[in-house]
């Protein structure tokens, strides 16, 4: 069980009295790209949210069911929810980068987590920002305001970010919907390049997105998964009729 | 009548009422402005008043008003905050103490100002100093009577409901997606406060202060039983001494005065200093308000 890293066991959310999630079981595979596809609506984005306890924040949802992490129930009573988050990083639809430097924006993360040596600093954000392959873009203008750079400079930068605090999971939340192709086509060549080291989970409406750039897909419907499979084999041969129904564009 | 001839009576309706009002104001700036503007000298403002407030100048009541309103900023400022943070971020929509805290701004907000003096004569002289001096100075008279602490806290509380709204409101302005990539990093919500969501809501905090300011600085009823005095020969020099204060002072001119018409010219002078101080902070709040809006948007 070496290579699964997320293993999910008839996991079920509420809002209310309305299921979100309905009985989800599946195995997230370590350092290799998963993604979620499906129509708006099909659960998709809560699921990804209950994998770091975003949903946390919202009131009245209700979790059943299990998230094992390595091994460990996320759910379970005494988890520290700020660790939790430490290891497993989120990416999300809208750039979000702080309204300060590039800099400052990287290094946040270790400072909060008890990094203060200036050296150790400078040498995680040029790390990071190597890694997410924006370091050569930004590396003279350090001190300048994440704020003015382009919309998918920004989004690299929010990666770079999250990469600071040295995750073992990145999920991301339709990271390149609102950029241009040019800025897509970077970030998933960034995310072909983070599989080496990271487990990233992609939700996306974008089913060549999800073709490039994912080794296994899951399709998620009405709160469902319908499937989940190699990503060659949902993509050329589904074994469920509504997984064809929707990648052929049928509906959705 | 036809429906043109009631749109024409309604827009000169309208036209007038809007100068009605600025003649009222130009007028009332106009009156100060003139009475006031060739006492404005740098005598006026350094000296004690003196020969029954006739000559001199106003130094004791503007020191007192300045002292009044930093005790009153430091106390305020600082507590309105903590409440707008626990109200816009740890409260939750249903909360009841929440509620009853909001509906307690609210109500605070629209008491009139003379019931604040009554409170602050009641609570914090004849309660909280008087069994300070119980305990501390065997009933010997130190806190148990009116003083500028007592009368910055009574105006604190004043300002409180202004601190705490502007404060709220912007707050509310930093967006929910900046705060999510704070958590989503591992940060604490507390840390989340401090790094992102306090420093996006300076202006807010800086708005709800001067705000607070301009208002404390001339209000009077709050004051006149807790603090203000009618004539000092002395600054204050601790916070348990009485203190003078300018719009206490034009009080004092105008009714209590053994020679009302003598102490005309310094009461322009008077009334024209407060005013310029109250209406320069005002306005530096209004350019801080609006560029919150700005960045709102």
């Amino acid at each position: 069980m070496k290579d699964i890293k997320v293993n999910v066991k008839e996991l079920s959310i509420y809002y209310g009295s309305n299921q979100a999630l309905k009985n989800i079981t599946m195995d997230i595979p370590d350092k290799k790209v998963t993604a979620f596809i499906g129509p708006s609506g099909c659960g998709k984005s809560t699921f990804l949210r209950t994998l770091n306890r975003m949903n946390d924040l919202i009131e009245n949802a209700r979790v059943e069911g299990e998230v094992l992490i390595d091994d460990i129930n996320i759910y379970q009573k005494g988890i520290d929810v700020v660790n939790l988050r430490k290891k497993v990083g989120m990416i999300f639809q809208k750039s979000n980068p702080f309204a300060k430097s590039i800099y400052d924006n990287i290094a946040y993360g270790p400072k909060i987590n008890g990094i203060s040596s200036k050296s150790r600093l400078d040498e995680i954000v040029e790390m990071s920002l190597k890694q997410a392959a924006i370091w050569e873009e930004v590396k003279d203008r350090l001190n300048h305001s994440a704020l003015s750079l382009s919309g998918g400079q920004q989004q690299r930068i929010c990666i770079a970010r999250s990469l600071a605090v040295n995750p073992d999971i990145i999920l991301m939340d339709e990271p390149a919907s609102a950029l241009d192709p040019l800025s897509t086509a970077k970030i998933e060549e960034l995310i072909h390049e983070l599989k080496k080291y990271y487990t990233i989970i992609i939700v996306t409406h974008n089913m060549q997105q999800a073709a490039r750039t994912s080794d296994v897909t899951a399709f998620f419907y009405l709160g469902e998964l319908i499937e989940m499979d190699k990503t060659r084999s949902i993509f050329t041969n589904p074994s469920k009729k509504q997984t064809e129904d929707y990648i052929s564009g049928r509906f959705g | 009548m036809n429906r043109t001839t009631k749109d024409t009576i309604i827009k000169n309706l309208t036209g007038v009422s809007v100068l009605l009002i600025l003649f009222v104001i130009v007028s009332m700036l106009v009156v100060i402005f003139v009475g006031g503007w060739k006492n404005l000298t740098w005598e006026f403002l350094s000296r004690f008043p003196s020969e029954g407030m006739t000559r001199g100048g106003i130094f004791p009541a503007i020191v007192g008003t300045a002292l009044m309103t930093m005790i009153m900023t430091v106390a305020a400022v600082p507590f309105g905050a903590i409440t707008a943070v626990y109200l816009a971020e740890y409260a939750s929509g249903k909360s009841i103490l929440a509620g009853t805290i909001r509906f307690a701004v609210k109500t605070l907000a629209v008491v009139p100002s003379i019931i604040f003096g009554l409170f602050g004569l009641g609570f914090f002289i004849k309660f909280v100093g008087v069994n300070m001096d119980t305990l501390l100075y065997d009933g010997a008279l130190h806190w148990g009577q009116p003083n500028l602490l007592w009368a910055s806290f009574t105006m604190a509380l004043l300002t409180l409901p202004i601190v705490i709204v502007s404060v709220e409101e912007s707050i509310r302005t930093v967006p929910r997606e900046v705060r999510e990539a704070s958590l989503a990093l591992g940060a604490t919500k507390w840390q989340t406060i401090r790094k992102i969501v306090l420093p996006g809501s300076i202006t807010g905090i800086l708005t709800g202060t001067i705000l607070a300011i301009s208002r404390g600085a001339g209000e009077v009823a709050p004051i006149l039983f807790t603090g203000a005095a009618y004539y000092l020969a002395d600054l204050p020099h601790s916070p348990s001494d009485q203190f003078m204060s300018l719009g206490y002072h034009i009080y004092i001119m105008s009714t209590q005065s053994t020679n009302v018409d003598e102490t005309l010219p310094i009461q322009y002078a008077t009334t024209l200093v407060l005013l310029l101080l109250t209406f320069s902070l005002s306005m530096v709040a209004v350019v801080l308000r609006s560029r919150i809006r700005k960045k709102a948007r």
